[in-house]
């Protein structure tokens, strides 16, 4: 079995550590904060501040379920519009009150329904695509299992990206790959295989700046040795971050993404 | 010169050069070429009206896809355009089979060698950066091209303090490019807020279809948003919206008219009176016209 097909597997696992195994092991006295102001409150992304060794932080994180109650209360982490306003808008109060932001990624994607699209789900997403990139205080995201497409970028504009070892990140879903291109949804592992999808591509692309170990055999096996790996990672990130002034900081961040793309020029005829 | 006038005129400039390859456009729907059957009110419109009537449905008014070089002709000023980036091409970064030479075959038949074609030009005077996405380039997916030129247009604009006119289309994120495509999406809309903190104006045009990837980034963070009457503009596709929820969608889920109403575009402008739409909202911005264009 490929890397990527294995990990698929791995981060599928209904024992794989949460948000809300992870957030008390990581932060002290999270505090959480609700609704967007506009619509809601989503429950597929939580958000509050917490402090992290000491430092005032912002935490935005999206809520797998741990069973099935959880799960249909956090709709399988698939945001609405409202959730991702919600982030903004605590990113904002952190930006206010110069904190660093940092955003938990696991979701299979932004919620595809009537009315995720009546309330804009696009123009949500685009939204913190563009404000994260000149949000004016340090963002840390790490993807903890599944880094969903745009739903997933929504709260991946940051300074940097920190990816858990089997955890996954791509453009579309490897079922929803095989099925749009091939139209054979049941091509899942290859294109898995293909698509370049595991922590070490995107390193190799650019996209994440480290790779966070996790206990052999996956997350599952050591909650709390991934908690200390990804608070050790984090912590470092952050203490990276915080000194930097601020344009100094956007221009960074503005240039991690700036020359993400692979093209060439041809002789013109 | 009216516009009739000029389409006509580069109409036969582009029949003059007739791509090898037939444009991979509607053709199924349209018998021998003859007809035009419109995908929204299954009218049948001879070709030679609906394409006299700028490809517009004349029975319900569907504003049909157009190629770069179409909607070149109806916005710009003659000769007045200059493309940016033309000889920028794909790269494959996942190693996808046969994506170089789906974009070679795209590159002849569509003319262009990607899904986006970026320049500056005049629109009745007002000099602007254009960018245009061609559907008929694997369905005007955003890849690290797509990105790039978009992304290189706003940097241009801000520079030159100049107004940006973006008419969008697109299946979303070039899933061929992996990764790297979704990135993108970070990358044009970080642009746009440079082209914001310069102060300058950025118009989205939203034409039919403007969908996943493309309308959560740059499309819809224009400062003022038209779309084009009955595009179909959203974020998810219908189908998988109907797989999800298991139930029928209205007929007008994703039109451009239903995204009005929910507050997400500023208004619907027919495809007639796009230029001087565009003119009027340059003006009240104070940009000045260029005085010799024609
Ligand atoms: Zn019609």
């Amino acid at each position: 079995m490929n890397k990527a097909t294995e990990r698929l597997e791995l981060i599928r696992n209904k024992h794989r550590p949460t948000v809300n195994d992870y957030i008390p092991l990581i932060f002290q006295n999270f505090m959480e904060f609700h609704g967007d102001r506009h619509y809601g409150d989503d429950h597929a992304i939580m958000g509050g501040i917490a402090s992290f060794n000491g430092i005032p932080v912002t935490v935005i994180a999206q809520v797998k379920g741990r069973n099935i109650d959880e799960n249909k209360k956090s709709n399988f982490a698939m945001p609405h519009p409202e959730g991702y306003r919600k982030a903004l808008r605590l990113a904002k109060q952190a930006e206010k009150f110069h904190r660093p932001v940092i955003c938990l990624i696991d979701t299979p994607g932004a919620f595809c329904g009537i009315e995720a699209e009546k309330r804009g789900q696009g123009e949500a997403i685009a939204k913190n695509l563009m404000e994260f990139m000149t949000l004016k205080t340090p963002i840390i995201s790490v993807v903890l299992g599944e880094g969903g497409s745009g739903g997933a970028l929504a709260l991946a504009v940051c300074d940097e990206l920190l990816v858990l070892e089997n955890a996954l990140y791509s453009v579309i879903s490897p079922r929803g790959f095989a099925s749009i291109l091939w139209k054979d949804p049941s091509r899942e592992k290859e294109a898995a295989e293909l698509m370049r999808i595991t922590a070490e591509d995107l390193l190799e692309f650019g996209v994440c700046e480290k790779i966070i170990p996790e206990p052999s055999g996956g997350a599952h096996n050591d909650m709390q040795l991934t908690a200390e790996n990804i608070s050790e990672h984090l912590y470092e990130a952050v203490k990276r971050h915080v000194k930097f002034n601020v344009d100094t900081l956007l221009d960074n961040r503005y240039n991690k993404f700036r020359k993400i793309g692979m093209f060439d020029f041809v002789q013109e005829e | 010169m009216g516009l009739e006038d000029l389409l006509k005129t580069v109409k036969h400039r582009l029949n003059k050069d007739e791509p090898a390859e037939p444009i991979p456009s509607r053709k199924p729907e349209i018998p021998g070429n003859i007809l035009f059957k419109c995908p929204r009110c299954r009218a049948t419109v001879y070709m030679e009206e609906f394409e006299r009537n700028r490809k517009i449905c004349t029975s319900c008014n569907y504003h049909s896809r157009l190629t770069w070089q179409e909607r070149l002709l109806m916005t710009a000023d003659k000769d007045s355009f200059r493309e940016f980036d033309s000889n920028m091409v794909s790269l494959n970064p996942i190693g996808f089979p046969d994506y170089e030479k789906k974009i070679e075959g795209l590159s002849k038949s569509c003319k262009t060698n990607e899904a986006v074609v970026t320049g500056e030009c005049t629109i009745l005077g007002y000099p602007v950066v254009i960018g245009i996405m061609d559907s008929h380039f694997m369905m005007a997916s955003m890849g690290s091209v797509v990105g790039e030129k978009i992304t290189r247009a706003f940097e241009y604009a801000a520079k030159k303090k100049l107004p940006v006119v973006l008419f969008t289309a697109s299946g979303g994120a070039r899933m061929q490019e992996g990764i790297i495509s979704l990135m993108q999406m970070a990358k044009t809309s970080g642009a746009i807020s440079k082209h914001n903190e310069a102060g300058q104006l950025y118009i989205t045009v939203m034409t039919d279809p403007t969908t996943g990837g493309v309308t959560a980034s740059f499309a819809s963070l224009g400062d003022i948003i038209i779309a084009e009457p009955k595009a179909l503009i959203g974020f998810a596709g219908r189908r998988v919206i109907q797989d999800t929820i298991k139930q029928q969608l209205p007929d007008d889920f994703q039109s451009a008219e239903f995204l009005m109403e929910n507050g997400f575009v500023d208004m619907i402008v027919d495809r007639k009176k796009m230029r001087k739409t565009l003119s009027r909202i340059l003006r009240i911005h104070n940009y000045i016209k260029r005085e010799e264009v024609v």
